[in-house]
């Protein structure tokens, strides 16, 4: 298990994942600024970028809608879709695609500005794999990442084993979790997650010094990280907790 | 004399930020744009600023015509406008515009069309501060690259030459 720890990294510390293939995100959202700032987080953290500004197209794009322009082998690693939306919200579209087969396995995120607890439920409950409170930071899509294909391993493998994995993992990186002290964060298992995701990753805007690091999120480089442990943020209504606790 | 010139420049943009951190007129998402601007996307920050100052003025002349209106008020298309500019004055790090969004949504939800207006007169003055603000901020950022490219040539740039 050590070593495919170690294997993991190195993998995690190259740009791309998955052997080669940079995970591919459909991206929805109908407001333009939100469009570029989303697009501008998933290529930061080295992934490829498709911006839709609609249910509808995202469906089109899918290959799901008539009239559609999918294609076969369209790879699609994640969806992030804001809820709130004219026409088709994220909700509606969470459904589509967790009613379609062919990408029902697609882990699908919803963003929006209102952290109404009902709202949450009911996609958590169709199917979504984490809910985001706008606005958006670096720090969320890179746990999101992170936590869904940091740890990817030789084979295809489905959710369920990857999330069983990482729990393994995370049982042999507790005990290097109270070495972690430099985040001022009052939440531990966020503030590790969000620094070591960090230190471990190739983002180079990280060592811009045009940005003063503000105490809300732990952006401070820390030299020395333990393995991730994400485990303890697979669990997306703990998050949300932990995000309401943040809001306070 | 140009490294002192950059050096403050740098100062002057630094603590612009400052103040209007201070005022509460921008908050950390602004930073986060920061952080998202690098080589491969060295306007980053002040091409989503843009868009944004683009798609606010529209919103706010419908807004001033939709609340001016003394016929009928069309409070769904100002809840959708007023949606709108609260999204992306939160994406952008906008808190002032942004809070009194808030206000003025929950002002035309009571119906309190004189609340509405006054909340408008404030939000069209926080807007105007903010633009000016901020193209102040990117005017000095102008010079500041400029600077700095001079002082420290690309070396593909073979014509600066410099002692």
């Amino acid at each position: 298990m050590a070593r495919s720890d170690v294997f993991s990294r190195q993998r995690w510390s190259e740009k791309t994942d998955n052997f080669g293939h940079d995970v591919h995100v459909l991206a929805v959202d109908d407001s333009l600024i939100d469009r570029k700032v989303i697009e501008r987080l998933l290529k930061i953290t080295s992934c490829k970028v498709t911006a839709v500004d609609s249910g509808i197209r995202a469906l089109q794009y899918l290959g799901l809608e008539k009239n559609s322009v999918g294609f076969d082998g369209l790879k699609i690693d994640m969806i992030i879709t804001d809820y709130c939306m004219p026409g088709m919200t994220g909700y509606e579209l969470l459904k589509k695609i967790k009613g379609s087969s062919t990408f029902r396995e697609v882990p699908v995120v919803i963003m929006s500005s209102e952290n109404v607890l009902a709202r949450i439920d009911r996609c958590l409950e169709e199917g979504a794999e984490d809910f985001i409170v706008k606005p958006v930071k670096l720090s969320d899509v890179k746990r999101l990442k992170h936590y869904m294909f940091g740890e990817d391993k030789i084979s295809n493998e489905k959710q369920e084993t990857n999330k069983r994995k990482l729990s393994e993992i995370s049982s042999e990186s507790d005990i290097s979790e109270p070495d972690f002290s430099a985040s001022p964060s009052p939440s531990p298992p966020t503030s590790i997650s969000d620094s070591s995701t960090e230190s471990l990753s190739s983002s180079p805007s990280l060592d811009s010094s045009t940005s003063s690091s503000s105490p809300a999120s732990p952006q401070s480089s820390t030299p020395l990280s333990p393995p991730c442990s994400p485990s303890l943020l697979t669990s997306p209504t703990r998050r949300l907790k932990m995000t309401n606790l943040e809001l306070d | 004399m140009l490294g002192l010139e950059s050096y403050r420049l740098v100062a002057d943009m630094n603590r612009l930020l400052a103040l209007l951190f201070h005022q509460g007129v921008l908050d950390e998402q602004f930073l986060q744009l920061q952080q998202l601007q690098d080589e491969s996307s060295p306007n980053f920050v002040s091409e989503v600023v843009n868009i944004y100052f683009n798609e606010s003025e529209k919103l706010l002349r419908n807004l001033r015509a939709l609340l001016m209106d003394r016929e009928q008020w069309e409070y769904t298309k100002v809840g959708v406008h007023l949606n709108q500019l609260i999204g992306s004055s939160s994406s952008i790090g906008a808190n002032r515009i942004r809070n009194v969004c808030v206000a003025l949504r929950a002002a035309s939800e009571q119906n309190n069309r004189l609340g509405c207006l006054r909340a408008l007169d404030v939000l069209e003055h926080e807007y105007c501060y903010l633009k000016n603000k901020l193209h102040e901020f990117f005017h000095i950022e102008q010079q500041r690259v400029l600077a700095a490219g001079i002082r420290y040539p690309n070396p593909m740039q073979q014509h600066q030459h410099h002692p």
